[in-house]
């Protein structure tokens, strides 16, 4: 079982009347409520716990791509990438992904991509998702009913940029290039593994398996929505026949450890809070851009997950519903193993993410979670899936042939 | 396709929200013109949208189905999405029109008075903003809102198709080159607008005025987005008046 440590980088001091002020935390919200000063010191910090989390066993730390808004920091992932593929020394450093039908052209993926594997030793995954509607369509103007199409074309031509060794030319709909000759290539060889995050497109689905990539399902909703997606993806594994290896699939989940359920509560229920009410505070109308899934999608009934809460605001949230809902899993040590061991076989996924740090949490609290669950949680989980064969984890350099940087050496 | 009567060809161009059936206000000129209303590729049933990728595309589709229909010097009358197409064909096939009537077109642009995001506005909202009057228009049965969950699942897929079809060649913003080619057009041009348009604002029917040369505008009031609907019989007066 593999084990990473996911960092949305939320904007931590939205003021309390947020989500009754302001429509949507996506797309409009005033740029004036950013405070820089405080945007130097949350992404210092959220680095700072990234860092903690590899030095505390996890397999791998996560970012991911997300524009004009206040529910993540991070519209290049890559420059955050790229510090802590400097700053970490053998986890897996997993780009979740780069949206890869707004870059233009997107070789420029491919290229960033393979600097990552490079300076890194080899230990990037290199994530590819469509986006979500918000930052595809709404704040980066791709049109919904091609988005889906130009994605395809895009990640011919940036896997073709990484494997071919001759200078090709690429005549695509979308994007035409006389001289396609990505310098550096990857060290990762034919490619770094491609994990593909997906919000429950039906598409997806086959669209990976075909490929053999990774599925993850990155929930906010939780397992219990996760399992519904993943029973669907799992589905079509199946009907393609492909071997059902949990190695294929991925699952982010919220996850809090204290030293008892009451503790866990008084902990990290005002930062669950922040969350679900402010972070994923998304006006309706940019919820999902018509066209933005297919009518397939559409028919076989799967909402989109940020459509979902931008609807249920009438309620009052507790602590009670995050947990009876799958919403976020927490409490003692005993409790949360149980439940990530069930979710773990129920899902079927050889690669859990947590959300350890969630909405305006502060440092202590983090790298306190964040300790709990390495040394708590994922000893007892680890022994799972050994009989499958992680095929969608980095193989990099040796520990021979590795560089350390000097700041590590010197012990900085 | 919709088609009715016989006579000189008047071609209809739906808008954004497609064309489900016959549009009653087009009877009294299905006595004398032969009508023909196109449901546009990736409205409702009609297919063959992968093919058409901007208003050159669409420019070229019209022109081919007007050929193999044996249809000649149309009147074109386009409204919303509809609109914007007729404005270019009527500009790239200049000698192919008789007549041109704009209804509340998509297709020009102005930074000061922005055309209404129909593709970030909800079910609910899209009322608001298509109706002078929206709970007038729902007593009368323009829109419906759908109460019945399968009801409701087929109206949420046909919005989606609708609107995305329509994003295709109107997202982000609906300006797609016609204000450098909107000069070519030479038909006799009548341009129609609800006084209470919250889609296309108003100030839009002056823009396209200007631009087209001995363009006449004429204003309805009491009419949003769809003045053919609300204010059937002003609409119709007027165009009977420009048709002769």
């Amino acid at each position: 079982m593999r084990f990473y440590w996911f960092h949305l980088m939320p904007y931590q001091d939205l003021p309390p009347d947020f989500s009754t002020k302001y429509p949507s935390v996506w797309v409009d919200p005033p740029s004036d409520l950013f405070d820089p000063a405080a945007g130097h010191r949350m992404y210092n910090e959220y680095m700072d716990e990234l860092e903690f989390a590899a030095e505390m066993g996890f397999d791998g730390v996560c970012v991911n791509e997300h524009h004009q808004n206040a529910y993540g920091l991070m519209p290049s992932p890559n420059i955050i990438a790229a510090s802590l593929a400097r700053s970490t020394a053998n986890c897996a450093v997993v780009v979740l992904g780069n949206s890869i039908a707004l870059y233009n052209p997107p070789i420029r993926v491919a290229e960033e991509f393979a600097m990552l594997d490079v300076i890194s030793g080899g230990r990037l995954v290199a994530g590819f998702p469509v986006g979500s509607s918000m930052d595809t369509n709404y704040c980066y103007g791709a049109t919904p009913a091609t988005l889906r199409d130009k994605y395809d074309e895009a990640h011919n031509l940036i896997v073709k940029a990484w494997t071919e060794s001759e200078p090709f030319h690429f005549n695509g709909k979308y994007t035409q290039l006389r001289y396609v000759n990505t310098w550096p290539k990857p060290i990762q060889k034919p490619h770094p593994p491609v994990w593909v995050p997906g919000g429950g497109s039906i598409e997806t689905w086959k669209w990976v398996t075909e490929r053999d990539y990774m599925y993850s399902y990155l929930s906010y909703s939780g397992y219990k929505r996760g399992e519904q997606v993943l029973s669907g993806f799992w589905k079509t594994v199946d009907e393609l026949g492909v071997e059902r290896n949990p190695y294929r699939a991925g699952f982010l989940q919220l996850v809090a450890v204290a030293n008892s359920d009451a503790e866990a509560e008084e902990l990290y229920w005002p930062h669950a809070k922040y969350f679900y009410d402010k972070c994923l505070h998304i006006a309706p109308k940019f919820a999902e851009a018509p066209g933005y899934r297919t009518v397939a999608t559409i028919e076989a009934g799967l909402e989109s997950q940020f459509a979902a809460p931008a609807r249920d605001k009438r309620k009052e949230l507790t602590w009670k519903d995050l947990i009876d809902g799958g919403f976020v899993i927490a409490g003692g040590p005993s409790t949360v193993r149980d439940m990530l061991g069930d979710v773990i076989k129920r899902l079927n996924v050889g690669h859990l993410m947590f959300l350890a740090h969630f909405g305006d949490m502060p440092r202590e609290k983090t790298m306190y979670n964040t300790e709990m669950i390495a040394k708590e949680i994922l000893p007892h989980l680890r022994p799972m899936w050994s009989e499958w064969e992680d095929r969608w984890y980095p193989q990099g350099l040796s520990q021979e042939e590795l560089r350390t940087p000097a700041a590590l050496a010197n012990g900085g | 396709m919709w088609t009715a009567g016989d006579g000189p060809p008047l071609v209809f161009l739906h808008g954004v929200a497609g064309l489900p059936s016959w549009p009653d206000w087009l009877d009294g000129f299905a006595a004398d013109h032969r009508v023909v209303a196109p449901v546009l590729p990736g409205f409702g049933e009609s297919t063959g949208l992968d093919d058409l990728t901007d208003f050159l595309d669409l420019t070229l589709y019209h022109l081919d189905l007007f050929d193999t229909l044996g249809i000649e010097q149309p009147v074109i009358v386009g409204h919303s999405l509809g609109g914007a197409i007729a404005a270019e064909i009527a500009a790239i096939a200049n000698t192919s029109v008789s007549k041109l009537v704009l209804a509340s077109p998509f297709g020009l642009w102005d930074d000061e008075n922005p055309a209404a995001d129909i593709f970030a506005t909800t079910e609910k909202d899209t009322a608001q903003l298509s109706w002078a009057d929206p709970e007038g228009a729902l007593k009368r049965g323009l829109y419906k809102i759908p109460d019945e969950v399968e009801e409701k699942k087929v109206a949420v897929i046909d919005r989606a198709k609708s609107l995305s079809t329509a994003g295709k060649f109107l997202w982000p913003i609906p300006d797609k080159g016609l204000r450098k080619r909107i000069h070519r057009i030479s038909a006799p041009t009548l341009l129609i607008w609800g006084d209470s348009d919250k889609i296309v604002p108003p100030s839009y029917g002056g823009l396209f005025q200007d631009l087209i040369a001995g363009s006449r505008l004429v204003t309805i009031p009491d009419a949003g987005h769809y003045p053919m609907l609300e204010q059937p019989d002003a609409f119709v007066a007027a165009l009977r008046e420009f048709l002769g």
